[in-house]
């Protein structure tokens, strides 16, 4: 059975592509088939971080507008064959989108993907409402600082009266993803404590990715970051969301990032 | 009380009072065409004070408690066929304890003229010619209002089962609010009687906008960007950080919003 899922935030900047790309690349290297749309018309990224950018022909505007044939526009990943991206356009602006396209793209992906995840535009909008519209699974992706906090806020109040599922009286399943967490900040009051925003926006926990620079460097080459260093901390963290999202019962790990616990070293030695 | 509404023709040419508003130049200005004075009916409210004066005043303040703007922006006609009998000296008194409470009179009805003579009242007109309208306000007896109000609907609350989440405005004027989840920042109650918040309330609850004064407004976690009773409010800078984070009332007390602890 298929499952549309959509990755959101309504804050710009917090990581919703980079996770929309290494949570898809976790789901396809666990076997399932997966495709990635990317809903951000007219500032497309999605492409670029998964290397795919000189591959686009046709684009979703083009699907949705009946100008191209979905099978014309999907681009496989090159590294895993199970993944799939559909990428936005990025001549065009939101406007070009419209319910009734999409609802038959999302339709005809349902057909050929165990997995139908939407990457959706920062804001409150047109994209970012029609991302979320046909989703059955939402990822929140939320930083641990309070503008980012009270918008993901914002945005669980839209999934839960602006999706189709809400408006039929059916539970839209919601999962909360921290992104750049610092536990070293956290621990000293820097940042805002897992806890704190788990409180705050009252959504089960998927996972907390840990401040890391291989997310930035993976990004740069193209390459999701589960694929790029698997073994490495924020690819743990997604390989583990990924699983989580799967069904699997899998216990959360303490967030710790390597240079948090440089600190904590450098710090009791500091006051030893 | 009752009140009667009428159409009553504003002092000018004496119309019939059938005949709807019509353009009547004056005909004692032919030549002048740049002075207009025209017919125009209005909506006139007529009130009947009853003897005795106190218990009628009572009532009026009690229809006035529950509907401030019954008699905003409309002429009031005093029918003083029943308060003439009390004298010279309790008509005045009641003229004046009318236009204390803001009623626009603009005719009387039923006056005895020497009773006004020599006052300001006296200028008033006293031969109004009006048609009574079919709309007639029908006020609800104070002493039967308590017995009306609740029967008349389903318990007047609203039971939120979750967070309220930010960016969302619940607006309920027929009663209380009930939240069992926090009111985050950025989202906002707003509640004809008291606000009940079983969590965190972090954004604006706004009570009593019908109950008025004795609403109040309680909540797990005090973290509230603004909260407000009727029309008074504060915002987080009014009160200290002790406050911040525990459980909280916050009540009008004589005219003033306090908010204390609960724990």
């Amino acid at each position: 059975m298929s499952k549309v899922m959509v990755v959101t935030s309504g804050k710009g900047g917090v990581g919703k592509t980079t996770s929309t790309a290494a949570l898809g690349a976790a789901l396809a290297q666990a076997g399932q088939s997966v495709v990635l749309v990317d809903f951000d018309v007219g500032l497309r990224n999605l492409d670029l971080i998964l290397g795919a950018e000189r591959r686009v022909v046709f684009d979703l505007v083009n699907v949705v507008q009946g100008d191209a044939k979905l099978p014309q526009a999907l681009i496989r990943d090159k590294r895993l064959e199970s993944l799939y991206l559909l990428p936005a356009s990025q001549t065009r602006d939101k406007d070009a989108l419209t319910n009734d396209g999409v609802q038959a793209v999302i339709a005809e992906l349902r057909e050929r993907f165990d997995w139908i995840v939407c990457d959706s535009p920062a804001g409150i909008e047109k994209g970012a409402t029609l991302a979320m519209r046909f989703a059955d699974v939402a990822v929140v992706v939320a930083n641990p600082e309070v503008s980012s906090v009270r918008d993901s806020d914002r945005i669980i109040g839209m999934l839960d009266s602006k999706t189709l599922r809400a408006e039929r009286g059916e539970d839209i399943e919601k999962h909360l993803l921290i992104t750049r967490y610092d536990a070293a900040r956290a621990a000293r009051g820097e940042m805002m404590k897992v806890e704190d925003v788990l409180e705050i926006l009252a959504v089960p926990l998927l996972g907390v990715v840990a401040e890391s620079p291989e997310v930035l460097t993976a990004s740069n080459l193209g390459c999701p970051v589960t694929l790029h260093n698997p073994t490495g901390p924020a690819a743990r963290s997604y390989s583990l969301a990924a699983r989580r999202l799967m069904g699997e019962d899998v216990p959360m790990e303490a967030p710790a990032s390597r240079r948090g616990l440089m600190s904590r070293l450098f710090g009791r030695k500091a006051a030893a | 009380m009752t009140l009667h509404a009428e159409t009553t023709p504003q002092p000018g040419p004496k119309a019939a009072p059938q005949t709807p508003l019509q353009v009547t130049p004056p005909q004692a200005t032919p030549a002048s065409p740049g002075l207009q004075v025209r017919g125009r009916s209005f909506m006139a409210l007529v009130v009947t004070p009853q003897v005795p004066l106190a218990a009628w005043f009572a009532d009026l303040d009690a229809q006035l408690r529950d509907a401030a703007g019954l008699f905003a922006d409309r002429p009031v006609v005093v029918n003083l066929s029943q308060a003439a009998a009390e004298g010279r000296d309790a008509t005045l008194i009641l003229l004046d304890g009318l236009e204390t409470r803001g009623l626009r009179i603009v005719g009387l009805e039923g006056a005895i003229p020497q009773l006004l003579t020599a006052t300001h009242w006296e200028r008033l007109p006293t031969q109004l010619h009006g048609r009574e309208v079919a709309e007639v306000r029908a006020l609800k007896r104070p002493d039967a209002a308590p017995a009306a109000q609740p029967a008349s609907a389903q318990p007047a609350s609203l039971l939120i089962d979750g967070p309220v989440r930010s960016g969302q405005s619940i607006v309920f004027e027929a009663g209380d609010v009930t939240v069992v989840g926090a009111i985050a920042s950025g989202a906002e109650v707003i509640a004809g009687g008291s606000i009940h918040v079983y969590g965190a309330l972090r954004g604006r609850a706004i009570a009593g906008i019908r109950q008025g004064a004795a609403a109040r407004i309680f909540c797990g976690r005090m973290e509230a960007e603004m909260v407000g009773i009727e029309r008074l409010y504060r915002t987080a800078e009014h009160w200290g950080p002790e406050l911040h984070g525990r459980p909280a009332q916050l009540r009008c007390d004589r005219g003033a919003l306090r908010l204390s602890a609960l724990d």
